[in-house]
């Protein structure tokens, strides 16, 4: 009996890109063309163009029955490509892959979830999309419901509910699934501190109770908690397949070129993100020059360059700040001011630059991830790279450096302190 | 080996993922293990649709009602067209029935791949399960309707015939139309929207193609109407009334063709969809 459960074999998917341009040389070839037009038009294909990009290329590994695999790779590398088709979501141009057993996908919580129905109507709704009979819907009903912690609220329709009880809610039912191999994509990168850690001690469980998991997070910490190897994809391309700590090593430091700086190359920035379009991403430091090791005693700063091809309104641009393991420290958005938010309104179509200080005696001691988000809340998300660029914060100087011993927490602040003597 | 492990073996599916050319088979067993889905579907458009309207389900009696009288000043004092001896708005509204039904299940099947597409860019279930959950969608609102018709019936003291039995495969015949025809507008949406904005033309015109106002063999000579009949609508349209009211039968030849194109449009209507379903997910 085989112990292999995914095989994956030379996988590669080509999509095409950017505005259709059907050229026609000559007369005659657009006679062809015109006469031929019919057919491509019900086969939904169009003028042949080079205007194509592999997603993914070549990529071929195996995951054994009751491996949790980890993969791991910036936007754009094609993993969630990766993902959609072992999911069956779409399928491969090239090469094969091969699947025993019944596959649950978790692309997203709350998938077919309306807003119009209730928490109740929606748990039997979603289930039956994630495969579920409706006979084991029934059987794990309560279990849901006590897992989401929304029970007094089972009967009002969800558009009703806080974000984070609608996470909570789909989330339960997902992890109510039991199919022997689970793909599963970012979905802890969402919910509070609380509700990512339930989240995270669910799919130990699962990992625990030997299914196969594929497991895709930019979370470096859930990785390495919860996988033994991880794959890293860059462009489409697989580069290292190893154990989860050497495989998030490698990422963090040789996976990014340490420059202190990043530029967006036109492929790297995906369609959707138009009329957003990202330049570059710079640290620097307080002389101002771009630098990838930081001193945690002088101020810094973080700069998005970026343009807008279209005016977008209440567009806001910022930074997430996490560790090296994917813990977040902060977020920030250069419309937090409410003032200035309401101010720029609509910002004009144009180049611009963000930027945002990062004040002396903050940081601690390590190695950090930018992230960037460029959105309208509520509205659209523009681009968002949670992995976009790395730098090294270096403690001499900061408080406490006297003692050779690492400093605990994110943070390392100069704090005022005051000693009296008392008098007995 | 133990014999659970031989058992869970045997139990083991194995799914090849590759690239697919041509044709594909139907694959009606994945469709049948997925058959809940549907239901669980349908219910879903029923439960929402009267989500926070003021008159909920009473829109199921008065859409159908509106039409009946704008469509009996029409035909009626315009154009003075005859009705077989029943009162015009029963003779109206009995071919509204099945139209609205038709018309309903037709534009909803056709946006149904564009309207899931959040969906079916998540999650594998065979697809052809959004068009089939659309077509029934509107079921339970001719249900309602065909209780207003009975009233009517009763108001009209209008017996059925003994034809009646007829009325579910005429039904049928609706919803076989709707879908054949909704599977390939699915399909050709998720490439080019286009179609969305054709629908509503489409269905109104088409309306006006069908017998609702007029009774076929009244307004169309008799050396066309088999043409005329290539229209699956009319077959459906006619056949209903008949078998009701107790207007001039539709003739078998009528019959036939509707019938025949209906499971035409249905038969090729699946195969083009399996066909595109395969780029869905990239292009809606």
């Amino acid at each position: 009996m085989s112990d292999i459960a995914i095989r994956v074999e030379n996988l590669g998917k080509q999509y095409k890109i950017g505005a259709q341009i059907d050229r026609y040389r000559t007369l005659r070839d657009s006679i062809v063309a015109a006469a031929r037009w019919p057919t491509r038009l019900l086969r939904g294909e169009r003028a042949p163009e080079d205007n194509t990009i592999w997603a993914l290329n070549g990529v071929s590994f195996e995951v054994r029955k009751g491996e949790v695999l980890g993969v791991i790779g910036r936007n754009g590398a094609g993993k969630s490509t990766l993902l959609k088709i072992l999911a069956r979501v779409t399928e491969p141009s090239s090469g094969f892959a091969e699947i025993h057993g019944r596959v649950g996908s978790l692309l997203e919580v709350g998938t077919g979830f309306h807003p119009e129905l209730t928490g109740r109507e929606n748990i039997a709704l979603n289930g039956a999309i994630l495969g579920m009979r409706r006979s084991e819907i029934e059987r794990k009903f309560d279990e849901i419901v006590e897992f989401s912690g929304v029970e007094k609220f089972i009967d009002t329709p969800v558009k009703r509910y806080s974000s984070g009880m609608y996470l909570r809610l789909a989330f339960a039912v997902a992890a109510h699934l039991e199919p022997q191999i689970l793909v599963v994509d970012e979905i802890l990168a969402v919910g509070d501190a609380e509700f990512q850690r339930k989240c995270l001690g669910k799919m130990n469980d699962v990992a625990q109770e030997g299914r196969t998991v594929l497991f895709v997070s930019h979370n470096m910490s859930a990785i390495l908690r919860l996988t033994r190897e991880t794959i890293i994809l860059e462009k489409g391309r697989l580069v290292l397949r190893a154990p989860s700590n050497q495989a998030v090593d490698y990422y963090l430091t040789a996976g990014f070129a340490q420059t202190g700086e990043r530029h967006w190359q036109p492929d790297e920035i995906p369609a959707n993100a138009a009329p957003f379009r990202t330049i570059a991403l710079r640290v620097r430091n307080s002389q101002g020059q771009v630098v990838d090791t930081l001193r945690s005693t002088e101020p810094a700063t973080l700069e998005i360059e970026y343009r807008l091809e279209a005016p977008i309104a209440g567009l806001r641009v910022g930074v997430y700040l996490m560790t090296g393991h994917g813990e977040l420290i902060f977020t920030s958005f250069d419309t937090d001011d409410p003032e200035r938010y309401e101010q720029l309104g609509v910002r004009a179509a144009g180049r611009y630059l963000s930027r945002v200080a990062i004040p002396a005696d903050f940081l601690n001691e390590g190695r950090y991830m930018v992230g960037i988000n460029a959105s309208a809340f509520r509205v659209r998300s523009y681009f968002q790279d949670e992995n976009a660029l790395a730098f090294t914060v270096d403690a001499s100087g900061a408080p406490g450096m006297q003692w050779l011993e690492p400093r605990l927490g994110l943070i390392r602040p100069r704090l005022e302190w005051q000693i009296d003597a008392l008098p007995e | 080996m133990s014999e659970s492990a031989l058992a869970q073996k045997h139990q083991e599916e194995v799914i090849i993922l590759r690239p697919s050319r041509g044709w594909s088979a139907l694959n009606l067993g994945d469709l049948w293990r997925y058959r809940e889905l549907i239901f669980f579907l349908t219910w879903r458009d029923i439960l929402v649709r009267y989500k926070q309207t003021v008159l909920g389900a009473s829109w199921a009696i008065i859409q159908p009602l509106i039409n009946m009288i704008v469509l009996s000043v029409i035909f009626g004092s315009f154009a003075k067209m005859s009705t077989a001896g029943i009162p015009r708005p029963i003779f109206t509204f009995a071919a509204l029935l099945p139209w609205g039904l038709f018309s309903k299940a037709l534009s909803d099947t056709g946006r149904s791949i564009l309207a899931n597409r959040s969906m079916i860019t998540k999650i594998y279930f065979p697809r052809l399960i959004i068009p089939l959950s659309s077509v029934l969608g509107g079921v339970v609102d001719f249900g309602i309707q065909f209780v207003i018709l009975i009233l009517m019936m009763f108001y009209y003291s209008i017996l059925p015939t003994p034809a009646v039995w007829l009325l579910p495969l005429f039904i049928l015949l609706a919803l076989i139309t709707a879908l054949g025809f909704g599977l390939w507008l699915s399909a050709l949406n998720a490439l080019y929207r286009d179609v969305g904005h054709i629908l509503p033309v489409l269905t109104q015109l088409w309306l006006l193609i069908s017998p609702v106002g007029y009774s076929a063999q009244d307004v169309v000579p008799t050396q066309w109407q088999l043409i005329y009949a290539l229209n699956p609508m009319v077959g459906v349209v006619e056949g209903f009334r008949w078998a009701l009211l107790g207007t001039p039968p539709p003739s078998t030849a009528m019959l036939v063709a509707s019938t025949a194109i209906s499971i035409g449009l249905l038969v090729t209507g699946m195969y083009y969809f399996r066909r595109m379903e395969r780029i869905f997910a990239d292009v809606v």
